[in-house]
């Protein structure tokens, strides 16, 4: 397919732009301004269109089919949410209107929507306040590590150490080093969980905090949680939620109940905002009490009369991690989907969750190996390893699927399965495409077993098959110049 | 219940399939003493009840005032066009395209966007996005640590100060030392600046236009960056490009900028878009997502995510940047906007906007009091007046006129507390300009 820039034909135009409708022309100095108008495409509306169509049509989405992208929580984007975030009355309001004098009062009803937002998650996590301002997962992971270092730097503490489990997302030890800490790996035990006696080991006076996902990116619930809260808030140190995996435990567990100081929550997982490809996102992060002053600036308050107002004060905060209030359409979506949603509506998200992950996880274990052979909660890991013997690894699985027109699993992740294959079906997936699902694997099975060409052969129906990657490294072509 | 479908006979068929004859035995691994108590959560409601909510408090915003607030966030009007390719769900229910095969749209995509940037900054390499300008600004400033194994780091005060407020938030932990010039007459102080590069200095970060809109020729500031070994990082408004020498042709190391009026609104605060595009040489320093081109076994070419043992999946603690998820459907967005406006039409924006603000700026220096405050600088769209009264008791009154008249740099320049900074697009008729000199004449 041609790249939009070959399509090109010169002198054609697509937009027109009104005229400046002012006799006053500006006249800037020569030597400031370019001297050829920038390299961009000529074309028509209909010719963008078209390539842009042609382009989704190479693309695969939650809309398109099944896409159990472990840990990713790609569950069904509501249409409600995208009507209502492009509301002209939130679209056209500008960020800077709150510091004019009286503006404030010009964005009561977008002020309403991040705290609303804010006390609804505060529910659901048992935090004491949330910020909006992280505009992804891994963003508030960081930022909930820079808080971390703020908390100690503010009690004297000498800590400059985060333990990390090995089953960790790789945002996690990224985040931690960003905010200046030291990072220390901790193995899981033979259940899949951390081993709780090398996290006890590790833990001593230099230990800023750990950072945990729960459950883990095994799918696993860690039965000693309270425990390992117990052990590192008895150095002062503090725990952090990495809520990457909070799909599982909505309405029925909170962080804050358990031992967590800190939560970031994926408003593109678990809260139904669209993924787009990679983003927008929106990483929310919830403090308790003895962390809240460290939150970010600004902070939305609530006036005995119900009207907003943001809250500048704040001598303790890490400061500004994003420019302004965070991504306030994500988070307005968001809202919209837990309006939706409701107290009940909490709990059926986790317990479906939990049974569509169980029900394939009972269909697949004959046919591919199971590393921690238990309940799961709402994902399961497996691993492609026995077909190892036939030349088939899980890359070639996920490929098959691509085939078979579902999106393939996470592979390759966690690090500590190998030819791992985690898959998250969510609550929004239905019994016959979990089963059409299921059938496809034992397929693949089958064929790895009889005719594993037929399985490394794939894909053998997109557009393109197995690219070079080795070649794009090596050689790398990163613009059309 | 909203969006799951399973009904209760086919959920029961899959507890029978697990072997379990209770949901509740699949959360046995929580123990009783964790579970919370029943959430106090508003009941559920239905889609129409929402829409009805949400409306009421869209409707509690004042979206209808005439605004000149700009600040590096500015009101371009966006074609329809646009939405409409954003709005397919191939693109936004998809994620990060780790299956490249069924990806080809997503990734094709962020390699022209790719393009887009290098050439509208005249640069060779840029990544998938970054979350905003802010952001992209600190990477930039990392990646130029980590280029030149160097701490120390200079910023002019002329750049964003919520772009500075934001790295020194950022960095407040890292042994990075900042150093901020004062600027003189809304550019950088060569003189501040020379005295403040050293041979331990990694980058000096620079704006162009500067955030009070004047326009800058570094040319001379990235020599004198060079000859001491340090990087010029440049933050930029891509809608000023349609006009104004790129940053790539004044010799530029590494390129940010804000990319919300490519094609997305303001948005109370988001989502926005940080770009950064800079020199092939120091790509493997580079953060963020990178597409590249490449060929399947057939060869027919394809796009794949490339150098990724920068990233985070793989370097874990020794990675370029933990970012993940970026701002993917904000980068087709701009790609798509900058495909609609096209050579032509995005010079002629520029022009239309810079001729209406020059209108906007003569038609002030009409009113009695009103004066450009730097009358020997050039702009683009956007400039500072100093009024006779101070900035925010204007502020007020034109508010209550639904007017928002601009920023009051007092907000970060205390002795500033007459200026006003304000922007205008090609949103602001020229009625709408008229309206506002005159409502202010009668305000002062």
């Amino acid at each position: 397919m041609k790249l939009i820039f070959d399509k090109s034909v010169p002198g054609r135009r697509a937009v027109r732009n009104v005229p400046s409708g002012v006799r006053t022309r500006a006249e800037i100095k020569p030597s400031l301004l370019r001297s050829e108008p920038a390299d961009l495409p000529e074309l028509s509306e209909l010719d963008v269109v078209r390539h842009f169509t042609e382009l989704s049509n190479r693309n695969f989405g939650v809309d398109t089919g099944f896409y159990p992208l472990g840990s990713c929580t790609m569950k069904y984007n509501p249409k409600v949410t995208e009507r209502v975030g492009r509301y002209p009355g939130f679209a056209y309001l500008h960020p800077l209107l709150p510091q004019l004098p009286g503006g404030e009062m010009m964005v009561q009803g977008a002020l309403a929507v991040l705290h609303g937002t804010d006390l609804l998650l505060r529910e659901i996590c048992g935090m004491a306040a949330f910020t909006m301002q992280p505009l992804a997962g891994a963003h508030g992971e960081l930022t909930s590590a820079m808080m971390i270092a703020a908390y100690h730097a503010d009690k004297g503490n000498h800590k400059t150490v985060i333990l990390i489990p090995d089953s960790a997302h790789g945002t996690n030890p990224a985040s931690a080093a960003i905010a200046g800490f030291e990072v220390r790996t901790i193995p899981s035990d033979q259940t899949g969980v951390m081993d709780f006696d090398k996290l006890a080991d590790a833990v001593d006076e230099k230990t800023a905090g750990v950072m945990l996902t729960c459950p883990n990116t095994l799918g696993l619930f860690n039965p000693r949680i309270k425990e390992i809260a117990d052990k590192v808030h008895a150095v002062d140190g503090l725990m952090y939620y990495d809520g990457a995996n909070i799909n599982a435990l909505l309405g029925r567990c909170r962080p804050g109940d358990i031992g967590f100081d800190l939560v970031h929550l994926n408003l593109h997982k678990t809260f139904a905002t669209p993924h787009g490809g990679g983003g927008p996102g929106s990483g929310p992060v919830g403090a308790v009490d003895k962390l809240t002053p460290y939150l970010p600036v600004s902070i939305i308050c609530e006036r005995p009369d119900g009207s907003h107002y943001l809250d500048y004060d704040r001598p303790k905060s890490i400061g500004y991690i994003a420019p302004f209030y965070g991504n306030f359409a994500i988070v307005l979506r968001a809202y919209a989907y837990l309006l939706m949603l409701g107290r009940e509506g909490l709990l059926r998200v986790s317990e479906n969750a939990v049974l569509n992950a169980n029900y394939l996880m009972v269909m697949l274990k004959e046919f591919y190996d199971l590393p921690y052979d238990r309940t799961c909660m709402h994902e399961c890991v497996f691993s492609a390893e026995r077909w190892g013997e036939k030349g088939v690894k899980a890359m070639d699985i996920a490929k098959a699927l691509i085939d078979r027109g579902f999106h393939p699993p996470t592979v390759y992740f966690p690090l500590t399965v190998r030819e791992a294959m985690m898959i998250e079906p969510t609550e929004t997936e239905s019994k016959e495409t979990l089963d059409a699902f299921a059938e496809a694997m034992i397929e693949i099975a089958r064929l790895a077993e009889s005719d594993p060409e037929a399985v490394t052969g794939c894909p053998r129906t997109t557009p393109v098959g197995r690219l070079d990657e080795v070649r794009a490294a090596r050689q790398p072509d990163l613009a059309a110049l | 219940m909203p969006f799951i479908a399973n009904t209760d006979e086919q959920r029961r068929q899959m507890l029978d399939r697990i072997g379990v004859s209770d949901v509740e035995e699949l959360f046995a691994d929580i123990p009783p003493e964790l579970r919370s108590r029943p959430l106090d959560v508003p009941p559920a409601l239905t889609e129409q009840e929402v829409r009805h909510r949400i409306a009421a408090l869209a409707s509690h915003n004042d979206a209808g005032t005439i605004s000149f607030l700009g600040g590096g966030f500015y009101d371009h009007f966006i074609p329809a066009a646009v939405e409409a390719v954003v709005s397919r769900s191939e693109f936004y229910t998809a994620y990060t395209p780790y299956q490249p095969e069924a990806s080809q749209g997503t990734l094709q995509a962020i390699y022209e966007y790719q393009s887009a940037i290098c050439r509208l900054t005249d640069m060779e390499v840029s990544n998938a996005s970054l979350y905003d300008g802010g952001t992209a600004m600190y990477e930039a400033m990392m990646m130029a640590v980590r280029i030149t194994h160097r701490t120390r780091v200079v910023v002019d005060d002329s750049v964003s100060p919520i772009y500075r407020t934001m790295i020194r938030s950022y960095t407040s932990n890292l042994g990075i030392e900042l150093v901020e010039t004062v600027s003189a007459d809304a550019l950088p102080d060569r003189r501040a600046i020379a005295e403040q590069l050293d041979d331990r200095t990694a980058a000096v970060i620079v704006q162009n236009p500067t955030f009070f809109g004047c326009i800058d020729d570094v040319s001379d500031l990235a020599e004198m960056a060079h000859r001491c070994g340090a990087l010029l990082i440049m933050s930029v408004y891509p809608i000023s490009l349609g006009l104004l020498t790129p940053p790539g042709q004044m010799g530029a190391d590494i390129v940010t900028g804000e990319g919300q009026s490519l094609g997305m609104p303001v948005s109370f605060g988001g989502p926005y878009l940080g770009f950064m595009a800079a020199r092939m040489k120091h790509v493997r320093k580079m953060p963020g997502r990178i597409a590249g081109r490449t060929v399947d076994a057939e060869g027919r070419q394809g796009f794949v995510l490339t150098l990724q043992a920068r990233e985070q999946h793989i370097r874990r603690e020794k990675a370029t940047s933990n970012i993940c998820t970026n701002q993917g459907l904000c980068a087709l967005t701009a790609l798509v906007y900058l495909s609609l406006m096209g050579k032509d039409g995005l010079r002629e924006l520029a022009q239309v906007c810079a001729d209406r603000a020059y209108y906007a700026q003569q038609r002030l220096a009409e009113v009695a009091g009103v004066k450009l405050r730097y009358p020997n600088r050039w702009y683009f769209n956007e400039f500072v007046v100093d009024l006779p009264l101070p900035a925010d008791k204007v502020i007020r009154k034109l508010l209550h006129r639904q007017i928002a008249a601009g920023f009051p740099l007092v907000r970060y320049w205390p002795e500033m507390d007459h200026s006003l900074l304000l922007a205008v697009t090609e949103r602001r008729t020229r009625q709408e300009i008229d309206l506002f000199v005159h409502v202010l004449e009668t305000v002062l």
